[in-house]
């Protein structure tokens, strides 16, 4: 277990070395391999019928970190989705991507990028789950930015990541209260915590935070605008990451937590009206697009705002049906994507317009199309699973009012809309599934495209196929997916085991019939007219966009930070450090007030008496006043021969105040360092031509050297006051001789206790002189001895 | 005693710090010798003093001064002359190299 989900992070570790005999092998054969492997050992897993396998490893249980990895039904589900389309695009990006291309860095990328996404799906630590969320935004941006000398390219990069980081801090938020409200960083434990999490203070905070979280994450409404920038990335990236698995982490994530949040009506009210509204607007805006991969980027934007309704509705028909349709997503609209990236491999273009027509000279590529597209669209044909899931997703939208009841009037009438709101959305995703294939593959030829265009070497080919096939077979035997795949997963997201569901293609005239048909035929009119009311694009959206508010956003972002850094970092030393020593004066201050860190009441000194303490009050007084001679004395020599001054008066007050040790180590340093000021000191310009310095600032400089002083003055006091630990120093007295074997305290502290301390000390020094060292000898071009 | 080395170990502070603000190189290599004998005193003073004779075991010596402060300080001795000469050898550097010891001219510019 552990394994598989270690094993695409271990083999990206592994691609640079294997990437280097490209010429003879395509890396993306290792990457197929990982993620087969992977598959299959999931799929062993779900034919074993043994879920909930566990691994377990304790890191810091005090805080509740570890690394627990869980199969659930739900988690096997994603996993299998992950691993296999996974490997179906490793296989798919062998033939798309040229060996003259970074693939290195491209799987690397990839890799972990389905490590990272099976961790979130396994996780049972929020703070693992957390951690692999970022992961995968990362990655994605990675990914995105794959070309990144292309301006398109680096910019929608940019815009993906921090829009899901946005939502990714959103997550750790919502997890950090979940945790308070729990006590516990498990999910499971999480999940069985459920009337507890609904009756808490938190809970609005909470749904907000994990839905801004996912909503990010699954490009809704009005976060979708990533999506469709996100389009730069190269296609099989656009196939995995963009269509099948990572866009639908966020739908996970709120699976992973309905069995707490289905019964609760806000959940129902935010979740719902957010995937509709956005199942219409992207299919809305799908329709406009010109590029094949902007209509499948809103397409995909509008099927995740579908699914996402789904969610919300929390009955048992509809997470079913949820389930059934993140399945049939995966399968036609990773296909739809590798048809998009062979068309242009072999036009070379994605622009629509100049498509057409291509349906004779890509015969294969136009049967994939076809069966995709119109499955996505919902034809009722037996053989599209498309078809099925939006029956079950109308079943449910129908039957939600006669399932659920709420207590407030808003969600009763929303309830009641709700099967008025799938239909009008499904509209349009009839309209672009028609657009997209008749636009492509029919109509007038281009001449030049006409001249190159062809089907692809069969190894393309298959990826794409074996995903058609998907849609067929799933649509023939569903409830052999149901029985074995969805229900188990199903199970694990309504929190209790459903009652057994079988999919029908004909189950009678049922309203779900109706409203297909209704789909098809006003999808059909709309379609047809569609030069009539194209003018209503520029009523809605017209100017209104949220890539506008984005940029504006970014612009005021970057300006403020620009002047705020050019005001801090301006390459003054002085400034710096006035900052630095004024902060932390002012703030220990506040602190020492604050929390009234004196008591000098009983305070334990030894006495000063006369005139037997005068040795250490005379040298003190001198000490002041070499002090205050560094600062005025304006002859470089004169300041270097008082600093050592203040150092051989500190090695009295060490005589005096018996550290002989000290006062011996003192002494010779001192020696050393002015010996040394003294070999520099020639090169030095001299100081009387002091630069004048206005009042100003000599006054500040005084100020916050007073306050500095005066702060670590109080803190002495504070700390000598007050002891709130006993001392350790007796362990070293005692033990000194018996554990040391020596008789002066300090040397066996040095040199053994702490020798390790010591040694590192003998290590910075050796670096200084190596610093000394080279910064002496250090000679640029011409410059002469 | 020991607040007088304390406030004694303030009043270096201050003078370190001020001296730590100008511009000339070489008052700030000053001033960072300067911080690091008032952190020496600081740090001795925090272990009480003139509590006993000097911490080497012998007979008869019922208290000793408290040794970790001392071993503490002895290893800071130490580091500190090296930073000390490190620093000085790097304004010894940047004097031949740019020849001006004036922090406020060494700033560069935005574009470097």
């Amino acid at each position: 277990m552990i394994f598989a989900i270690l094993m695409p992070f271990i083999i990206a570790m592994c691609i640079p070395f294997i990437a280097r005999f490209k010429s003879k092998i395509h890396t993306g054969y290792a990457v197929f391999a990982t993620a087969l492997s992977i598959f299959i050992y999931f799929l062993t897993l779900l034919v074993s019928g043994e879920t909930d396998i566990f691994y377990h490893y304790s890191w810091i249980p005090s805080l509740g970190l570890d690394l627990t990895f869980y199969t659930d039904g739900l988690a096997l589900f994603f996993a299998l989705l992950i691993s296999g389309i996974g490997a179906l695009v490793a296989f798919y990006s062998v033939h798309y991507l040229s060996k003259n291309e970074r693939l290195g860095h491209f799987y690397v990328y990839l890799l972990l990028f389905m490590g990272a996404m099976l961790g979130i799906v396994t996780s049972d630590n929020i703070y693992a789950l957390y951690s692999f969320w970022e992961l995968t935004s990362v990655s994605s941006f990675l990914l995105i930015s794959f070309w990144f000398t292309k301006k398109a390219s680096t910019d929608g990069a940019l815009k993906s990541l921090l829009i899901t980081v946005l939502g990714g801090f959103s997550l750790l938020g919502a997890l950090v209260l979940l945790q308070i409200v729990t006590g516990s960083t498990s999910i499971r434990t999480i999940l069985s915590e459920g009337s507890l999490i609904l009756s808490s203070d938190w809970f609005p905070l909470i749904i907000v935070l994990l839905l801004l979280a996912a909503c990010t994450k699954s490009a809704q409404f009005p976060f979708h605008i990533w999506l469709p920038d996100a389009m730069e990335a190269p296609t099989p990236v656009s196939a995995y990451l963009h269509s099948a698995t990572m866009v639908k982490a966020g739908l996970f994530l709120l699976l992973r937590f309905t069995p707490v949040f289905r019964e609760s009506e806000s959940f129902f009210i935010a979740v719902s009206v957010i995937g509709l509204l956005t199942l219409f607007w992207g299919s809305y805006m799908a329709v406009r697009q010109t590029d094949l991969k902007g209509i499948l980027a809103y397409s995909t934007i509008s099927q995740l705002g579908m699914i996402m309704s789904m969610i919300g509705y929390g009955t048992e028909a509809a997470l079913f049906a949820a389930m059934f349709h993140i399945l049939n997503h995966a399968t036609f609209k990773g296909s739809l994507f590798m048809a998009v990236g062979i068309i242009d491999h072999e036009t070379g273009t994605r622009n629509i317009r100049k498509l057409g027509g291509l349906w004779k000279l890509m015969p294969v590529t136009g049967i994939i199309s076809v069966l995709a597209s119109f499955s996505m669209a919902g034809v009722p044909l037996p053989i599209l699973n498309g078809f099925l899931s939006k029956e079950e997703f109308f079943t449910s939208s129908w039957e939600l009012a006669h399932t659920r009841t709420f207590s407030t009037g808003f969600a009763d009438v929303l309830m009641h809309v709700v099967p008025y709101a799938a239909v009008a959305g499904s509209i349009f995703t009839f309209v672009y599934s028609m657009y997209f294939f008749f636009g492509t593959f029919t109509g007038k030829r281009d001449k030049d495209i006409a001249e190159k265009a062809h089907d692809p070497n069969f190894g393309m080919l298959i990826s794409p196929i074996l995903l058609v096939c998907g849609v067929v077979i799933i649509s023939i035997f569903p409830n052999w997916f149901s029985h074995h795949l969805l229900h188990p997963a199903a199970n694990a997201v309504y929190g209790e085991a459903l009652k057994e569901h079988h999919i029908h293609f004909w189950h009678g005239f049922t309203p779900a019939l109706v409203m297909s048909l209704i789909v098809v035929i006003l999808g059909t009119a709309f379609y047809l007219t569609r030069k009539y009311w194209a003018g209503l694009y520029q009523v809605l959206p017209g100017k209104l966009s949220g890539n506008a508010v984005y940029r504006a956003l970014l612009t005021v972002s970057e300006k403020q930070t620009k002047t705020v850094n050019d005001r801090l970092v301006n390459g003054s030393l002085r400034q710096y450090n006035m900052v630095i020593i004024s902060v932390i004066s002012v703030v220990t201050l506040a602190i020492l007030f604050g929390t009234n860190a004196f008591d000098l009441t009983n305070i334990d000194v030894s006495p000063v008496t006369l005139p037997g303490s005068l040795p250490e009050l005379a040298v003190a007084l001198i000490m002041i006043t070499a002090a205050i001679g560094t600062t005025v004395s304006e002859k470089k020599l004169t300041a270097i021969i008082i600093l050592g001054v203040v150092g051989y008066g500190l090695s009295i007050l060490f005589v005096l105040f018996r550290a002989p040790d000290l006062a011996l180590t003192q002494l010779s340093i001192e020696t050393i360092t002015v010996v040394l000021f003294l070999l520099c000191f020639r090169h030095l310009p001299e100081m009387e031509r002091d630069i004048k310095e206005k009042l100003s600032k000599k006054v500040t400089n005084i100020i916050i050297a007073a306050v500095c002083g005066l702060m670590m003055t109080l803190v002495g006091l504070a700390a000598y006051s007050q002891r709130l630990f006993p001392s350790i120093s007796d362990y070293f007295v005692k033990y000194s001789y018996k554990l040391g074997g020596g008789d002066n305290i300090v040397n066996v502290i040095l040199v053994d206790f702490r020798g390790l301390d010591t040694l590192f000390e003998i290590t910075v020094l050796a670096i200084a002189a190596l610093g000394i060292y080279s910064l002496i000898k250090l000679r640029h071009k011409g410059e002469d001895r | 005693m020991e607040i007088i080395m304390i406030v004694l170990a303030g009043i270096l502070f201050g003078f370190a710090v001020y001296n730590i603000l100008q511009k000339r190189l070489l008052r700030i290599v000053i001033g960072t010798a300067l911080l690091s004998h008032a952190a020496h005193l600081f740090i001795l003073t925090m272990g009480k003093l003139k509590r006993g004779a000097a911490p080497v075991l012998r007979e008869g010596a019922e208290n000793y001064s408290d040794p970790l402060p001392q071993a503490l300080i002895l290893t800071s001795i130490v580091i500190s002359f090296g930073v000390t000469s490190l620093l000085l050898v790097l304004a010894y550097r940047a004097v031949k190299t740019n020849g001006t010891d004036n922090m406020e001219e060494l700033r560069g510019n935005n574009h470097d």
